[in-house]
This record gives C-alpha cells, structure tokens and sequence, in this order.
C-alpha cells in the first residue's frame, strides 16, 4: 500500500508513556509482593516465609482496621455519588447547577489535606461551629469532650472524603452528560410525562453512569486507602489499614516493613474485593432500575430530592470554602480563646516565625511539581500527536491503562517502590519522587488534554499542511496554540495533582523531600493550629495559583481573538 | 512535458472493495467537476490527492502535477491547494498572519506585507490585514481563504464543496472570484459537488461517480 508519509510517526511515544506510567507500579507491587513473603535482603530477610503474614494476622487492631478501610470507602463513594447524581438530575441545565460548574475548578483543585484541615477546624470541639454556637446556644465555656474529630467510627473522615470527591466526580458527570446528548434525552422524558428527576434517572444516567465508571472506581479505591486525610480526621486506635501500614514503614525497626508489606497486599485485595462487589452492585441497580422503568411510575417527591441534591452539594462547597477561611484566619491570628468567634488581634507572626521553612518547602514543592507536569504534557502531547500520524485512536484498553494507576492503591506499590531503592541502594530523594509523581499526574494531564485535542477539526492540519507546513510546524504553530488554553489548563490540573500528594512524596522520598503538603500533615499531630493553618492555606494557594494563570493568560495573549476567548 | 494534473490509473478501495477509479488529466485552466452521491468517494479521492487518505482506504496509480510525480510526496510538498465548505481560518492569527502562513519564506518583513496587503486589496478586503479572522462575515471569510491557498503558490486547486456554506448570491460572487483567479493563473482545478449549479458555472467537463459503495 502506498504511504505517503513515511516520516516519524512517533510510535515510540504511547509506549514510552505506558512504561513511564505503569512502571513504578509494577516494579512496587513487586517490590511489596517479595517482602509480604518474608523476601527483603535489607533487613536480613531470606523469604519465602509466611512469617509476615502472621505477625499481620496476629496485630489485635486489624478486624476493626480492614472495617474501618471498607465502610469509610464505600460510604464516600455511595454518598458522593449519591449527592452528584441527586444534583444532576434535579438541576442539570439550570442557573444554579452552571454557577456550581462555573465554581468548580478551585475546589477540584484544593488538596485532601487542606480540606481536611479546613473540615477539622470547623467540626472539632473547638471548632468554629462550636465556637459560634457558644454559649448562648450549647453553654459551653470550654470546648466540650466530644470525640468528633478522629471518632472511631470514621464518619470525620467520610464527610472530609466526600467534600472532597463531590467535585471530581461532577466534574466527571458534566464531560459525560456533554457527551451523551443528556438534555435532549431528559425533554423526551419531561414530554412523556415524566417528572425531573425520575426522568434524567430513567432517561440519562444509564447513557451517564458507563462513562463515569472508572472515576467512580478511582474514588472508591481512593477512599478505601487514603492516608494524608486519615492521618487528620480518620480514627486513631486503630487507624484503618493504610494508615498502620505507613505506620510499619515508618519504624526504625526494620523487620516491621516486612509487616507493612503483607498490610499493603491485604489492603490490595480489600480493594479488588470492594470493587468487585460494587461492580455486583451496579448489576443488581441496573435490574432493579430496568423494572423501576418497566412499571412506568412518575417519580414522587421531585422537590424533595431537588432539594436534597442542591442542599448536599452546597453544603460540601460550603464546608470547604469556610474550612479553607478558617485556614486562614488562624493562619494570622493573635490570641483566640475558646468561645470567642473570632481572634482577638491579628498577627503576621505566624507567618513570620514559618517563613523560611515555608519557602523551601514551596521551592521544593514546586520544583517536583514542575519537572513532573512538565514530562507528562510532553508525552502527552507526542501521544496524541501520535494519534493524529496514525490516525488511530485509543481505545477502552488504553482508557482502562490510563486509569490503572488511580485505581491501583498508592499504598499498595509505594511501599515496594521504597523497599525497591532501598535494596537497591540508591538514594530516596527528588527524582524517584517526580517519577513517582508522573503516575498520578500523568492519567490525569492525558485525561485533560485528550478530549479537547480530539474535538480539533482535523481539516485545520490537512489545510495547514496544504499551505505548506510540515507536521512540525503544523503542531507548533497551529494546533498548540490554537489548544493553548487547554493545554494550560492540563498543565493546571497536573501542579494541583502533585502539590497534593503526600504518599508518594513521603515514601519515594524517604522523608527528605519536604513539601508543603509533607509539612502540612506531619503537622497535624502537633496541635499547632496557626502553622497548620499557614501550612494548609500555601499548599491550598499551590495549587490553586496555575489555575488562574491557566484562566488568566489565554484571555490577555488572545485578547483580540473573538474565537478562542471564549 | 505534460502540464496540469494528471490522475493516471488511479483507483481507491476500502476494505478491499473499489470505491472508485479514475484516469484523467486536468488541463492547467480548465476545472472538472465531480459529482455522486454521498458515499461515492468524492472526498476521499481529494484527500488522496493531498497525500491525507484516511487509514482504511488504500490506493493504487499515481499523480503527476506538471510532469512531476508527487505520488509519494507529503502532503506540504505538493503544491496542491484546497478550499474546503468551512473557511478554516486559524483562528489565533489576524487575517494577515493567516496568509503569512501560507506565503513562502523569503524577502523582508516590508515586502511580504506590502504583498499581502496587495493581495487582501484585489479581493476588495483592503486594511483588513489586522482585522481578527472571527470578526469577518461569511464571504469575506472566504475570500481570505481563496487568497490564502493562492499565496501559499499551489500548481492545482481542489475545491470541497467549497461553496456549499454561502447564500445563494454570495455564492455566484465566489464563485466566479475562484475560477476567475484560477484561470488566470492556469491552475487545473477539480471540484466537488452537490451543486448542479456550480457543475454549470465550472463549464468544464463533468464527470459523475456511480456511488454503489455505501456511505463511509
């Protein structure tokens, strides 16, 4: 057959971006699987022994940690996706649901950390909510012993999970709904009599929900393993599962990492257990859902779940937003005693006290982030770009790769990945943690730039090469800045994701590599509530200062450009 | 030496079945038109001719653009310009910059621009040279188009149902501007259509494909 461009086609690209992405997962999980068989040369361990295996078995803490792992997962996931589904289907197309998406971006962006924070000086016993309901309404004149905060149950920290992953997973719905034709589908349902709400959830979610899936899988392994917000607002004794295997890892002792390991494969098969049940449970809705449809019913109750929907959403925006002023507010305060609402003075001496240690950790911090955004729009770009030359496009496989990263546990590979360096006697320190970084930011740079880059009218590159321009200056020329303003907002949406990561950052480090993020939760056992508040709010402005570049400089370079200020 | 563009045995099929098949040349000023249903082929043999055949298709026969073969050439080295039913402007360069785009590299800054300027004026779009591309109606859009592939120096033009997006009376206006400034540069063009009065206007040969193939 005839080729008439044998010239680069950059099939390297997609490979190298799958090494680069899958890699240090694999070779973690690896490196956890070895030492969970008593296999770990470092510390004197010759597996294979099912040694590890028992010491795990034997901590009196794990009935309730593997518990406390599953009920805290699946209830975010089952609540956020309930409130984002709720609010769709009642308000999608309204004014109130556009402001909400028009609000979006910065709270996608603020860290688990900082909104766990937030979340903690708001609901604590000397919290702001007690603080403005005292005395005159609970008479309290000191904080009252209630274990709200780190209660065992784990409800602390599902509400700071799905204040959290409210936004994600909306984000996720709308690129959906935009693709599936959502509110024509909903007019059909509302001409045949159907009320708002049971229509878009007869009509649309079974077109929303396919598309949605693997995000929903992310937020549930997510929260089944999270550490940074456990570390905050989760329960203590015993913590769940991640948390104590961090714990493992962190002992001098080195034995105990063999320990660690065998934790991280249990809290791996949890996950793969709980994912598998819910995948049953999608089933058993979808049957269900099939008959709902079948009996031909109306809805009941449409303004009551409107304004339920609305009322949650709400209410997670607003926790976020005065859990990040509370931040700020203790950030500058001077003295604040108990049931007073606000800080007698104002004080920059916090701020001062910190300020250098500050500023490293956000040069630090952003330097990883900037090296790891960096690569991942590179390859990202020479993917699709590759895409384009081959004119082939991913498929679900790749879109199930892509995914894999954010939905294998942080906490099942890292610990390999450290265990890995250490065995092999290099240093944990900057660049194993931008490595580690990439394959977070990676899946979500591509998922970012790869649905605007596809909508661009392949005629504008045949016109383009027409005139003369090589595929070169075609990419240089035409399609980057044509897609400036995605690509700055993928490149937005790579900062905020590693300035948010504390894991990766902790465990490829090994503890040298402070960030804001590293700083902010080792803080939270101190009690310090001014630093945290300094800590949470830099990293909170970390990430959410791309953004607004990413916002502000496409409207001042294409300033004179009608269509691309839009 | 044979001038304009010759098509020589050239046949496309997809998936192992023909589409089409097609030996012709085009004279340098004449203009042939190409009509058939939706399905028959007609873009995809343009998009062979630009060297952009989307995967899938497969092509045999060769292309000769004044005695040249270009058969396997890229598409940024054939010279072959196209005007497509949208203007496809860049939309993040000024109308100027548009046609800088295409004009090939070469003599000062003054002169390409001097070029350009006289370029935008014999179209009748004088000062527009700063003017953002979105802010134009329709017909200028497609003027600055035309004067776009004709700076860029094509040896052939294909037109892709280039008129289809204008109003009855800005489509005669058009349409007569492009074979106008065809003809006067001797450029052999191909059109395709649905438009029998475009076909009319051409006052070329018309050649008609069968379209069995079903639609892409």
């Amino acid at each position: 057959m005839d080729d008439p461009n044998p010239r680069p086609r950059l099939a390297f690209a997609p490979r190298l971006t799958l090494l680069v992405m899958l890699g240090p997962v694999a070779a973690g999980l690896w490196g956890t699987l070895l030492p969970a068989f008593g296999h770990l040369p470092a510390a004197g361990a010759w597996g294979p022994s099912l040694g590890p295996l028992r010491m795990l078995f034997a901590w009196p803490g794990l009935g309730a940690a593997v518990r406390l792992s599953l009920t805290t997962g699946l209830l975010a996931t089952l609540l956020s996706l309930a409130i984002v589904t709720l609010l769709a289907a009642g308000w999608a197309g309204t004014r109130p649901f556009r402001l909400l998406e028009r609000a979006l971006a910065p709270f996608l962006s603020v860290p688990h950390a900082a909104v766990a924070f937030g979340l903690a000086f708001l609901i604590a016993p000397s919290g702001w909510l007690a603080r403005l309901a005292s005395p005159w309404l609970t008479g309290w004149s000191k904080p009252p012993d209630l274990l709200i905060l780190n209660d065992p149950a784990g409800l602390a920290l599902t509400a700071g999970l799905v204040a959290k992953e409210v936004p994600f997973l909306l984000l996720m719905t709308l690129v959906a709904l935009g693709q599936s034709d959502g509110t024509r589908g909903l007019r059909v349902a509302q001409a045949l009599g159907h009320g708002r709400v049971s229509g878009w959830l007869k009509a649309v979610f079974p077109r929303v929900y396919p598309q949605i899936r693997l995000p929903v899988y992310v937020v549930l392994a997510y929260s089944m393993t999270v550490v940074d917000a456990a570390l905050i607002l989760g329960p203590t004794t015993p913590p769940p599962l991640a948390v104590q295997v961090l714990t493992w890892m962190d002992d001098p002792d080195l034995t105990r990492r063999l320990t660690a390991a065998a934790g991280a494969v249990l809290q791996t098969l949890l996950v793969a257990g709980a994912l598998l049940l819910w995948r049953g449970a999608e089933m058993a809705v979808a049957a269900l859902g099939r008959r709902w449809i079948e009996a031909g019913g109306r809805g009941r109750a449409e303004p009551v779940l409107r304004a339920l929907g609305l009322a949650a959403a709400g209410l997670c925006a607003a926790a976020v937003t005065a859990g990040l002023a509370g931040l700020a507010v203790w950030s500058v305060a001077g003295f604040w005693g108990f049931p007073d609402a606000l800080p007698q003075g104002i004080t920059a001496e916090t701020w001062m006290r910190l300020g250098p240690g500050l500023g490293r950790a956000a040069a630090t911090t952003a330097l990883v982030a900037l090296a790891a955004t960096g690569i991942a729009l590179l390859l990202a770009v020479l993917c699709l770009e590759a895409e384009d030359r081959t004119a082939r496009r991913m498929g679900p496989r790749g879109l199930w790769l892509l995914y894999l990263p954010l939905i294998v546990p942080q906490v099942a590979f890292l610990p390999g990945v450290q265990m890995l360096l250490l065995d092999l006697g290099a240093h944990a320190g900057p660049v194993p943690v931008v490595a580690v970084h990439l394959v977070f930011v990676l899946p979500y740079v591509f998922l970012s730039l790869g649905g605007p880059w596809r909508a661009l009218d392949p005629r504008i590159g045949r016109v383009a090469a027409a005139l003369g321009a090589g595929r070169w200056r075609v990419l240089w020329a035409v399609r980057l800045p044509m897609l400036l303003r995605p690509v700055l907002t993928a490149a937005a949406v790579g900062l905020a994701v590693s300035v948010g990561q504390y894991l990766p950052t902790l465990l490829a480090g090994g503890g040298r590599v402070v960030t804001l993020t590293t700083e902010a939760v080792a803080l939270a056992s101190g009690g310090d509530r001014r630093a945290i508040g300094a800590y949470g709010l830099a990293q909170t402005a970390a990430a959410l200062l791309p953004f607004a570049v990413a916002t502000l400089l496409p409207a001042l370079l294409w300033r004179n450009r009608r269509t691309l200020n839009g | 030496m044979a001038e304009g563009l010759e098509l020589r045995q050239v046949r496309i099929a997809r998936g192992g079945r023909d589409l089409l098949a097609l030996d012709r040349r085009i004279a340098p000023g004449e203009v042939v038109t190409l009509m058939g249903p939706s399905g028959a082929g007609k873009s995809t043999l343009l998009a062979y001719l630009t060297g952009t055949l989307p995967p899938g298709f497969t092509a045999t026969g060769s292309v000769r653009l004044d005695g040249t073969d270009i058969t396997r050439l890229p598409p940024e080295s054939r010279r072959i310009g196209i005007l497509f039913q949208d203007d496809l402007l860049f939309p993040h360069l000024s109308v100027g910059g548009n046609l800088a785009f295409g004009l090939p590299p070469g003599g000062s800054r003054a002169d390409r621009r001097a070029r350009i300027a006289a370029a935008l004026a014999e179209v009748g779009l004088d000062g527009f040279a700063d003017r953002d591309p979105s802010t134009l109606s329709g017909g200028q859009k497609a003027r600055v188009a035309l004067v776009r592939m004709l700076l860029s120096g094509p040896r052939a033009l294909l037109l892709d149902e280039a008129f289809s997006g204008l109003d009855a009376a800005r489509r005669a206006r058009i349409r007569d501007l492009v074979f106008d400034h065809a003809r006067r540069r001797g450029l052999p063009v191909l059109m395709v259509t649905h438009d029998a009065g475009d076909a009319a206007a051409a006052g070329g040969d018309v050649i008609v494909l069968a379209g069995d193939a079903p639609d892409p």
